[in-house]
C-alpha cells in the first residue's frame, strides 16, 4: 500500500516538475508546481512529518503559489517573451552535468557512510512528526533560529516594500 | 518490498536536477524562480526523509526554516521581477544583463 502510493505520487512530482520547465505559459507553470509541491505534502505523510506536510500546502501550495500567480497576471506577459532557448545551452548544460556528477558521488559517499548497508526504517518514537513533537524541538533546542526567521522575514517584508514602492519622480 | 529512504533520495535528486536544468535553460525570470522554488523543494524532501531515517526532528525543524527562507527569497525575487519589468519592459534573463562588465 504505502510503496503503491509513493510511486504514485513520486510520478506526479516529477511530472509536474517537468511540466513546470517546459510549459511556455507562466500560469501553467505555476498551476504544474502546485501539483509538484502537493504530492511532495503527500510523501511528507508517508514518511510521518505530518505537521511538516500541513505546513507546506498552507506556506508553499498557498501563500508562495498565490504570489507567483499574482505576479504573473500583474505583469501580463506577451507570449513571445517566453521562450525556452537560453544563450549558451551546451556549456551550461555541461556545467551543471559536471556539478551534478561530483555532488552525485560525494552524496552516494555520505550516504553509505550515515546508513552502512542500507537505511532500515524503524519504528518511530512517540510524538514524532506532530505539531507537539516539532514544537518541543523548535521552542527549545532551535529557539535562536527560530526567533533569527522572524529577523529574516521582517528583513524580507521591509526589503520588499522598498524595492516594489513607486517612485515619486 | 517496502519504500526506503533511498527511493526518496533518488526522487529528490532527480526533482532537483530537473529544477536545476529548467534554472539554466528557461529565459523567463518567473519560471527560472518556479525552478528555484522546486530545488528548495526536493532539498526540502530530502531533509524530511533523513529525518525519517534517522528518527530525529530536527530534520524538519530545518525544513520549516528552510521553507521561511524560501518564502521571504520569493517575495524579494517576485518585487525585483515587478521592478525590473517596469523599468525595462522584459524579463528574459538573456537581455537582461546590466551588472554584466
Amino acid at each position: 500500500m504505502e510503496t503503491v502510493v509513493f510511486y504514485i505520487f513520486a510520478a506526479l512530482s516529477v511530472a509536474g516538475a517537468l511540466l513546470v520547465i517546459t510549459h511556455n505559459n507562466p500560469v501553467s507553470s505555476a498551476i504544474s508546481l502546485v501539483l509538484t509541491l502537493f504530492s511532495t505534502a503527500v510523501l511528507f505523510v508517508l514518511l510521518l512529518a505530518h505537521f511538516v506536510a500541513a505546513i507546506q500546502i498552507l506556506v508553499y501550495a498557498g501563500a508562495i503559489m498565490i504570489l507567483f500567480l499574482f505576479t504573473v497576471m500583474f505583469l501580463n506577459l506577451h507570449p513571445e517573451a517566453l521562450r525556452f532557448d537560453a544563450r549558451n545551452m551546451a556549456f551550461k548544460v555541461s556545467v551543471l552535468l559536471v556539478v551534478l556528477l561530483f555532488t552525485g558521488y560525494f552524496a552516494g559517499m555520505g550516504f553509505n557512510k550515515a546508513f552502512p548497508g542500507g537505511a532500515a526504517s524503524s519504528p518511530p518514537p512517540e510524538g514524532f512528526g506532530t505539531v507537539e513533537g516539532i514544537g518541543k524541538v523548535l521552542f527549545t533546542d532551535y529557539l535562536l533560529p527560530f526567533e533569527l526567521t522572524s529577523v529574516l522575514i521582517l528583513a524580507a517584508i521591509i526589503g520588499v516594500v522598498a524595492i516594489a514602492k513607486r517612485r515619486e519622480n | 518490498m517496502s519504500v526506503s529512504v533511498e527511493h526518496y533520495f533518488v526522487l529528490s535528486a532527480i526533482l532537483f536536477v530537473i529544477g536545476a536544468y529548467g534554472v539554466i535553460a528557461r529565459r523567463n525570470l518567473i519560471v527560472v524562480l518556479m525552478s528555484l522554488e522546486l530545488m528548495l523543494n526536493s532539498a526540502n524532501l530530502a531533509f524530511v526523509a533523513f529525518s525519517r531515517a534517522h528518527n530525529d526532528m530536527t530534520g524538519q525543524v530545518f525544513m520549516i526554516m528552510s521553507i521561511t527562507v524560501a518564502a521571504a527569497e520569493v517575495a524579494v525575487g517576485l518585487a525585483l521581477v515587478v521592478a525590473v519589468y517596469a523599468h525595462r519592459g522584459t524579463l528574459d534573463v538573456d537581455i537582461l544583463k546590466i551588472l554584466k562588465g
